[in-house]
Order: C-alpha cells, then sequence, then structure tokens
C-alpha cells in the first residue's frame, strides 16, 4: 500500500469515528475516558497486588540479595508513572501506553505466579526453579561476567558470521549465475550443507588449533549454508525480462550482476541471513557449551556445575536480550535496504 | 538537453535480408517464428507492425534489439550487422519492466549507469522526467506508479541513452484508451524531436495509422511479411481524416485475405 492511500485510509477511519462521536451522547464519552484510565491503571493495580503478596506472605525459602529485585520494582512503577504523566499531555505516548498495557500486565501476572509458586509457596523445586528476586539479583551481583561473556560471544559470532556471508555471499551468486560454479558447488552444498554444523566438533576440535578457532570455523560454516542457498536460489529465479532490459540498455556482465541479479535477489538473500543467524545462534551457543572456555554458553554450563541456576536464567535473560537485540537489528537493516518492497512485514 | 539541435544527424537504416528464425522448443519440436523476411526501413522512419498473435512481430523486434539471433540471414543497422544488444537499439517491452530496487530517476537513468557514464553527466535525467511528464514522482517507487506512469518511465529508460534506432513492442497495449492516446501523442512529439527509427508494434490498426509512415502487415505461420501499406495522411494528424477508414478497411482486407490463405492451406 502507498504512503498517500494509507494516509488516506487513515483520513476516513478518523472521520468515520468522528462521526460517531458526535453522533453519540456525552455520557458514553465519558464512560470510554473511564475505560481508559482503568485500562492505564491495571498495571498500576497489579503492582499493588504484588507488592502486597511480596511484604505480607511469609517467605518459605531463603532469600539473600532481595533488595535489587525490591529496586528494581520500584523503579520500574516509576517509570510507567513518568510515561503515564507524559501520555497525559501526548496523545501519541497515550495511544502506545495503551497499546503495551495488556502486554505490560501479563508480564507483572506472570512474575506474581513465578513469585507465589517459588518464594511463597514453594511449590517449584529447587534449585532448578529460583524465585524472581533471585535471577535479579545474580544478574545485579554477577553483571560483570555476564557482560564479558556477551563480549566474548558477539566477537565469537560477529567473526563466525561474517566469514560465513562473505564466503556465501559470492557462492550463492557465483552459483546463480555461471552454470559452471553450480555444477560444482551444488553437490558440496547439498551433500554437506544439511548436516547440522555442531555435528563437525570432534573434527573442528582435531582440525584447529585452537577451540576459538574451530568454533570460529562452526559458525561460519552453519551461516554460510543458508546463505548460500537463499542467494542462489534468489539470483537463479530473476525474471529473465530484467537482465534483457539491462542489456538493451548498454549494460555488461559486470552490471548484470551486481545491479540487476543482486539487488533483484535482495528478498531471499536476507531470508538467507536470517536463516544463518538463527543456525549461527546454535552453533556459537553449543561450542560454548562443550569447548570454549568464555561467552553466554559456557557461563550457562559453569553456573548449572555449582547449581547456581538463579545465574543460569539471569544468563538466559541476557541472551534472550542480545539475540533479540540482533535479530532487530537485521530487520531494520532489511527495511532500510528493501524499502522498494511492496507491503514488507515490519518487525 | 533533449531537443532538435542535440539529437545528432543520426542515420538508422535498417534492413532486413532473408532474416528467419526457428525456435526449438524442450521437447525438441521446430516453431518457424519468421521466415524469409525482406525489408528495408529507412532513416528515421516510423513503421508499425501489425498482425494476428504469434506471427512474430515480437521476435522480429528482438531480432533488431539482438536479444535474439536469426537462424538465417541477416539484419543490418547503417551497413553493420547486429550481433547482440548495443544501447543505440532500445527497446520496450509491453510490460514496463521498471527495476522494482530503483526509484523513478534511478531507473531512468539506468542506461547511463549500465554505460559507465559518470553521475556529474547524468543532469539530462531530470529533463526525461519532465518530458514523460513525471515532474514529481522521481524519487517515487515502481510499485508507487500507475501503468500509465510506469510505461512513461520505461519510455524516458529507453530514451535516455539517445537511439538510434525505438522498438516499442506493444507498449500502449494494456493502457486505457484516454491514456494511451496521450502517450500517442508524446511518442510522436519525441520521434519527431528526435528523428530516430521506430518500430511499433502493435494489435490496434487505428494506432498504427495514427503514428506510422508505413505499416507492415505479418501473417503468421511462418511468420512472413504479407504486405506493407504507406499511409499517404500528411502530419500533424487527425484522427478522424477520412483517409483513416480507407486505409483500415484495407488492412483488414488483407488480414482477412491472410487468414482464408492460411485456412485453405489447411484444408
Ligand atoms: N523463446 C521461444 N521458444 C519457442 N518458441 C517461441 C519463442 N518465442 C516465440 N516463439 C514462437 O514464435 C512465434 C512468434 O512469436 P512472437 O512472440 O514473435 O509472436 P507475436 O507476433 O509477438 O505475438 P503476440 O501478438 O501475441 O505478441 C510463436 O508461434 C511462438 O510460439
Ligand atoms: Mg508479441
Amino acid at each position: 500500500m502507498s504512503a498517500s492511500e494509507l494516509t488516506s485510509r487513515k483520513k476516513t477511519d478518523l472521520q468515520i469515528e468522528l462521526g460517531e462521536l458526535k453522533s453519540e451522547k456525552h455520557s458514553v464519552k465519558k464512560d470510554l475516558n473511564l475505560m481508559l484510565v482503568c485500562k492505564l491503571l491495571l498495571p498500576v493495580l497489579l503492582w499493588g497486588i504484588f507488592w502486597v503478596a511480596h511484604l505480607f506472605i511469609a517467605d518459605r525459602q531463603i532469600l539473600t540479595g532481595g533488595k535489587y529485585f525490591n529496586w528494581l520494582m520500584i523503579t520500574l512503577l516509576g517509570l510507567y508513572l513518568i510515561f503515564l504523566v507524559i501520555s497525559y499531555f501526548i496523545s501519541n505516548i497515550r495511544s502506545g501506553l495503551v497499546h503495551k498495557v495488556p502486554l505490560i500486565s501479563a508480564v507483572l501476572m506472570i512474575l506474581l505466579i513465578w513469585e507465589l509458586t517459588t518464594l511463597k509457596l514453594n511449590l517449584l523445586p529447587l534449585p532448578y526453579f529460583p524465585p524472581p528476586a533471585k535471577v535479579f539479583a545474580a544478574l545485579a551481583i554477577d553483571w560483570q561476567t555476564l557482560w564479558i561473556s556477551v563480549l566474548y560471544s558477539l566477537r565469537l559470532l560477529g567473526i563466525g558470521y561474517l566469514i560465513g556471508l562473505l564466503v556465501g555471499l559470492p557462492c550463492g551468486t557465483l552459483m546463480g549465475w555461471y552454470a559452471g560454479f553450480n555444477y560444482w558447488l551444488n553437490p558440496v552444498l547439498r551433500f554437506i550443507g544439511p548436516i547440522p554444523a555442531t555435528a563437525w566438533i570432534p573434527v573442528a576440535m582435531a582440525v584447529f588449533p585452537t577451540s576459538f578457532a574451530a568454533s570460529i570455523f562452526l559458525i561460519a560454516l552453519a551461516s554460510w549454508f543458508p546463505i548460500t542457498v537463499m542467494t542462489w536460489s534468489g539470483i537463479a529465479n530473476v525474471n529473465k525480462a530484467f537482465y534483457e532490459v539491462a542489456r538493451t540498455l548498454g549494460g555488461g556482465e559486470y552490471y548484470l550482476i551486481t545491479r540487476v541479479a543482486v539487488p533483484a535477489a535482495l528478498p531471499s538473500i536476507f531470508v538467507g541471513l536470517f536463516m544463518g543467524m538463527g543456525t549461527a545462534f546454535v552453533t556459537l551457543v553449543v561450542g560454548e557449551l562443550l569447548g570454549v572456555k568464555a561467552g553466554l554458553g559456557w557461563y550457562i554450563q559453569w553456573a548449572q556445575g555449582w547449581a547456581e541456576y538463579a545465574k543460569v536464567y539471569a544468563a538466559l535473560f541476557v541472551m534472550a536480550v542480545i539475540f533479540s537485540g540482533l535479530i532487530t537489528l537485521l530487520f531494520r537493516i532489511r527495511d532500510k535496504v528493501l524499502v522498494w518492497q511492496r507491503g514488507l512485514i515490519k518487525w | 538537453m533533449v531537443t532538435a539541435e542535440n539529437a545528432l544527424p543520426q542515420a538508422g537504416a535498417i534492413v532486413f535480408e532473408q532474416v528467419r528464425k526457428i525456435f526449438v522448443d524442450p521437447e525438441g519440436r521446430e516453431v518457424e517464428a519468421l521466415s524469409s523476411v525482406n525489408l528495408a526501413i529507412r532513416p528515421g522512419e516510423f513503421v508499425s507492425l501489425v498482425g494476428p498473435s504469434g506471427c512474430g512481430k515480437s521476435t522480429l523486434l528482438r531480432l533488431v534489439a539482438g536479444l535474439e539471433t536469426a537462424s538465417e540471414g541477416l539484419i543490418r543497422l547503417d551497413d553493420e550487422v547486429i550481433a547482440g544488444p548495443h544501447y543505440l537499439r532500445g527497446l520496450v517491452f509491453q510490460d514496463p519492466t521498471l527495476f522494482p530496487w530503483l526509484t523513478v530517476r534511478r531507473n531512468i537513468a539506468a542506461g547511463l549507469a549500465a554505460r559507465g557514464v559518470a553521475k556529474q553527466q547524468w543532469d539530462e535525467v531530470d529533463e526525461y522526467i519532465e518530458l514523460v511528464g513525471l515532474s514529481g514522482f522521481g524519487d517515487s517507487f515502481p510499485h508507487q506508479l500507475s501503468g500509465g506512469m510506469a510505461q512513461r518511465a520505461a519510455l524516458a529508460r529507453a530514451l535516455v541513452n539517445h537511439p538510434k534506432v525505438l522498438l516499442l513492442d506493444e507498449p500502449l497495449g494494456a493502457l486505457d484508451a484516454f491514456t494511451r492516446m496521450q502517450l500517442q501523442d508524446e511518442i510522436l512529439r519525441i520521434w519527431q524531436d528526435r528523428g530516430t527509427t521506430e518500430i511499433f508494434v502493435t494489435h490496434d490498426i487505428d494506432e498504427a495509422i495514427y503514428l506510422s509512415d508505413r505499416i507492415i502487415v505479418m501473417t503468421p505461420r511462418p511468420g512472413k511479411i504479407q504486405e506493407i501499406i504507406e499511409v499517404p495522411i500528411g502530419r500533424p494528424r487527425s484522427r478522424n481524416h477520412p483517409d483513416f477508414f480507407r486505409l483500415r478497411s484495407r488492412i483488414l482486407e488483407v488480414l482477412n485475405f491472410a487468414k482464408e490463405l492460411s485456412l485453405s492451406y489447411y484444408l
């Protein structure tokens, strides 16, 4: 849908809404406002319930470092109240907040249930299911180690993925363009590609001098396969009419490959980049669990060895933030690069 | 500048000598798309190709464009045998086939980019945008254009290289009657400014009469030239000149005659 179409549609929606508002009575409008206020106050209410449970139900587990979680909860409430005040003045933020209210409430509900089933009622077995306060304490106390682990993981992932990309893109492009390359690379891709990169761990450990180098190789291999396949199929499926147009305009082979084939294949290439990132995450974590002596995977392994499950969850949380952030970043890049595509799905 | 002074005194004579084109389909069957075409097109002439579907009109254009090679015979442009595409032979397809990843401006400039012309020498591009009536849409992407606008952009893209020969394969086929007439006039205006040789494929006999110096009527199976009809109407032409009707019935006669002929051939 074009931008102008969108705005015109929005306009008509607005007009309809306005018309409805005008035609109905004032009391209805007041009711609506009341509902809105109730909705916006729901998280505050849930927060209150949580806090009451937190303070007045006796702990049935021993908890150290609970203050960090208290501070977190108070900070979150403060932030929410600040947004609430701002949203009173700015309608954009208000609608955004109203949209997020069910989600925020659900998170609070989950925290409440988690707190009750662990710390308060002791229903879930320890040490596997620590209370939320303990997980947050682990995050707050051990943040330095976690941060270093993140950097190690990112370094490994970044180098491996970049190599997979730098090899995969040309591989796929050449396979899609030259029949000769396809003849030789296609069997390799078909035969080796489907093996999960992690299955190569014994071989990689034997061949590479360090587990660091071995992991980089495995991550590169894991991302190389989907990137190559999607680039290749993207380029092979480009509408042939584009090449004919380019040739009648005086384009040579270099122009045809770089300015026609690759841009036309970009939507498909991005699918490969996403798939490659997914397999790279898997391989990274497995590599760190098994051999590398640093990184988030290693941290999880190490914390598990000491039965410190709060740290395991803390690391999982950090991992979720990092990986989700990377995927979001890739989506942002895609949205920038593929602005020309109609009906792009937003992340 | 897109004006007559800049359009070089260019030639653009096209000669077909015993051109034959045979396609081999995947099952190995041969299809004779064109059989012994002999034709001479004068420099700066506007020629239309009409004929029933499958008579080889597109094939003929693609041969001139260099996208296909003749199975027998040869085609010359100004005494040079055509072998492969060249930017001096521009082609506009029925489908605009704009590059969807480029803005309208970039699409129109594609010919310059493809030839490696430095960006500093792209000033003309904005004039082309204006020439085809797309001012204000230079930064739009193709999916934001209507069919007619896209076809205008495709026309501008083919013109940006100053081709000696412009090949148009039913460029207006998908457009409504009004946009069609508007674009016909634009094509004529640009042709008169430039003095390009133009070969225009169409199914619309009125369109052919309105635009061309000569109309080439083709017949299918195998595709060949049935008759070449001069259009003796002076320019600028009026769409309801009395000669229009005479020529139209004449062309229809040729087409019908050809049909009967091929029918009797099969019976
Ligand atoms: N690439 C190809 N392979 C096999 N046969 C082909 C190929 N291109 C064209 N033909 C055949 O050649 C004949 C002429 O095709 P062409 O596209 O030139 O017809 P046309 O006159 O342009 O028809 P239309 O008016 O429908 O566009 C047809 O019988 C078609 O089947
Ligand atoms: Mg055709």
